[in-house]
């Protein structure tokens, strides 16, 4: 058993991402019409987040409540570039400066900032919606986690800085686009990405990455490292005690988690097409956590539930009773901590599995009797 | 005096802690040598864990120096003192309870200790041949697969004597490794200590004087943070200062 059980993937997991896989690649584009399909689009960036969440909070007991911040560095790598190739002079022929993004003619800003600049090249804005998420997370870990903060604390150190982010963006409205956030993207390399044929390919662009980051996760909660995390989690003086620098293990999870959060927060703005700090801030922050409380924080599969569910439920609810949703957010979250702290993978792994195994086993062997389970 | 020896271990001077001015260690200073078995006893708040929390860099000393094989071990961080090989048991178990016993020995095997190191660790046969020996040598080698919550108190002591073992360090320190054990049990683990600590230097902290007799090849008795007697058992318990204390109180 313990040979098996650290195999890369064990049966289950197997099961568990084929059955993903087959939602997000062929029941999801079959059952739902474009519109609807690029929502879910919408809400799987969010599952990015929820994986990284799994890997911080669920395996390693660092509880983010500023993913945000990273999802909206992702996201606004992305749409700077995407500004800046929709701000062609001939589009902005009509601002007093040309060729410069229009909320920054608004401003009274005649040149492009020289932070902007690199942002023309698509190859230096890919890699900074991932490296600047990771560098920002690393400065902030190594700040907090070499001088061991941690827990309570450091949950509401990340809300700060997901606080000053949204209050930096929506005052620097000349560099940022302000409140109202990054907006009118058109085309990615003259590839225009309003039209319905290229959200459809955007949704697969964004499971494939999704997989992709599955995958990942998957490899790390597999090998030492991720058997670590537990240990970390449990008695962090003992793995000190046992030659770790615990420190340097929990930068590298934060910085991983800020890394697939970037990448959703780009596939967001790829997908929806603007960028704001409503999705940077305290509330969206909070709201991530809930998709991997909801899911289960210890399942990378869960999560990715968690963020589909919790999303498609907001807008359900959202579009009939508007002002009840954070409510039932709330409800939502303190019903999965009290009742369900491992969330729909919890109630998978305590009530469905059982039954199908005892399902399956009886198939094979009539005489087998499933054993009552105490927990029902 | 002892000072002469060149060979020692471990040199502990002036070592001196002092909490919001309350002196827990006080101008401290002991020696260890190679494969020496110190044992360290006095009464309670005497400042026996804070010694052992000292050297391993888990407390912070206020001024002294701690040597071990040439290297000061007061500015390094606690993973790095284990790695320079000495090896910390705490008083209650500490142990990974929702890893298998398997998993708790193999993350304290000595390979894989920086982020991409433990990426990049297999579980190789020398790994399993390392931590079926171990096992063995702690009683635990049925409850490889079980999860360490679900062992008793004595085998998570054993366990995470195991886990200290399988380090391999040149130093081991243990405090009380037999408090809190049924009789049965502390007899399989005095068994056990004696196994393991023949070819390192061990400091224990120990109230048990039947064990300690039986162990220790010096005593070190602290009183208020200071050393008030040193030497072989017998010698320390005729001192008449130590029976004072003892007695005194």
């Amino acid at each position: 058993m313990s040979a098996s059980s650290h195999r890369l993937f064990s049966r289950q997991d197997i099961i568990g991402f084929a059955i993903l896989a087959a939602v997000i690649f062929i029941v999801l584009p079959l059952a739902l019409d474009s519109f609807r399909l690029n929502l879910f689009g919408k809400y799987l960036t969010y599952a990015f987040v929820a994986v990284g969440l799994v890997l911080c909070w669920g395996a390693g007991g660092i509880l983010s409540l500023g993913q945000g911040v990273f999802f909206g560095l992702g996201g606004y790598c992305m749409a700077m570039f995407l500004k800046l190739e929709a701000s062609t002079p001939e589009n902005t022929a009509i601002q007093s400066t040309p060729g410069i993004p229009d909320f920054m003619d608004w401003n009274q800003i005649t040149a492009l900032p020289w932070w902007w600049e690199p942002f023309n090249s698509l190859l230096f804005s890919l890699i900074a919606v991932v490296m600047v998420p990771v560098m920002f997370a690393f400065i902030i870990g190594v700040a907090m986690f070499r001088r061991r903060v941690g827990g309570v604390y450091f949950a509401i150190i990340t809300q700060a800085f997901a606080a000053i982010l949204t209050i930096l963006i929506i005052g620097q409205q000349g560099y940022t686009g302000g409140v109202n956030g990054i907006t009118d993207l058109r085309t990615l390399q003259g590839w225009d990405i309003r039209t319905d044929a290229a959200k459809e390919t955007l949704y697969y662009v964004n499971g494939v990455l999704l997989f992709a980051c599955l995958l990942i996760a998957q490899f790390v909660r597999k090998s030492k490292l991720g058997r670590l995390l537990i240990a970390m989690r449990d008695q962090e003086d003992r793995v000190r005690f046992s030659g770790y620098d615990v420190a340097s293990f929990k930068i590298f999870i934060f910085c991983l988690g800020a890394g697939f959060a970037g990448i959703g927060g780009a596939m967001f703005t790829l997908q929806v097409g603007f960028m704001s700090p409503t999705l940077v801030g305290i509330v969206p922050s909070i709201e991530m956590v809930i998709f991997c409380a909801v899911g289960g924080r210890l399942s990378i599969i869960g999560a990715v539930y968690g963020a589909l569910l919790v999303n498609w439920a907001k807008t359900s609810l959202s579009e009939s009773f508007p002002e009840l949703w954070l409510l039932g957010l709330g409800g939502l979250f303190i019903a999965v901590v009290m009742a369900f702290p491992n969330g729909l993978a919890g109630i998978y792994a305590e009530h469905i599995a059982p039954r199908l195994a005892a399902l399956f086993a009886k198939r094979q062997t009539p005489a087998a009797v499933p054993k009552p389970k105490p927990a029902e | 005096m002892l000072d002469n020896n060149p060979n020692f271990l471990l040199m502990v001077e002036g070592l001196t802690v002092s909490f919001d001015g309350f002196k827990a260690v006080d101008d401290l200073s002991f020696y260890v040598e190679p494969n020496e078995c110190r044992v360290i006893i006095g009464p309670n708040g005497a400042g026996k864990t804070t010694v052992l929390d000292l050297i391993c860099g888990r407390t912070k000393a206020t001024s002294g120096s701690v040597n071990f094989k040439g290297q000061e071990l007061l500015n390094k961080r606690e993973d790095q003192i284990v790695l320079a090989g000495v090896g910390r048991k705490f008083q209650t178990p500490s142990v990974y309870e929702d890893l298998t016993v398997f998993e708790n020995l193999e993350l304290s095997y000595p390979r894989g200790h920086s982020v991409f190191g433990a990426l990049a660790f297999r579980r190789d046969a020398i790994v399993k041949a390392r931590i079926a020996e171990i096992a063995a040598t702690i009683f635990l080698e049925a409850l490889l697969d079980e999860k360490a919550a679900f062992l008793s108190h004595g085998q998570k002591q054993w366990l995470e004597i195991g886990m200290l073992l399988i380090q391999d360090p040149e130093l081991l320190m243990l405090d009380e490794p037999v408090a809190g054990m049924s009789v049965a049990e502390r007899k399989k683990t005095a068994e056990l200590l004696n196994k393991i600590i023949k070819d390192r230097s061990v400091i224990v902290i120990e109230h048990d004087m039947g064990f300690v007799e039986d162990i220790a090849t010096r005593v070190t008795v602290l009183h208020q943070g200071k050393t008030l007697s040193e030497g072989s058992m017998e010698r320390v318990q005729n001192d008449p200062k130590v029976i004072e204390v003892y007695l005194g109180h």
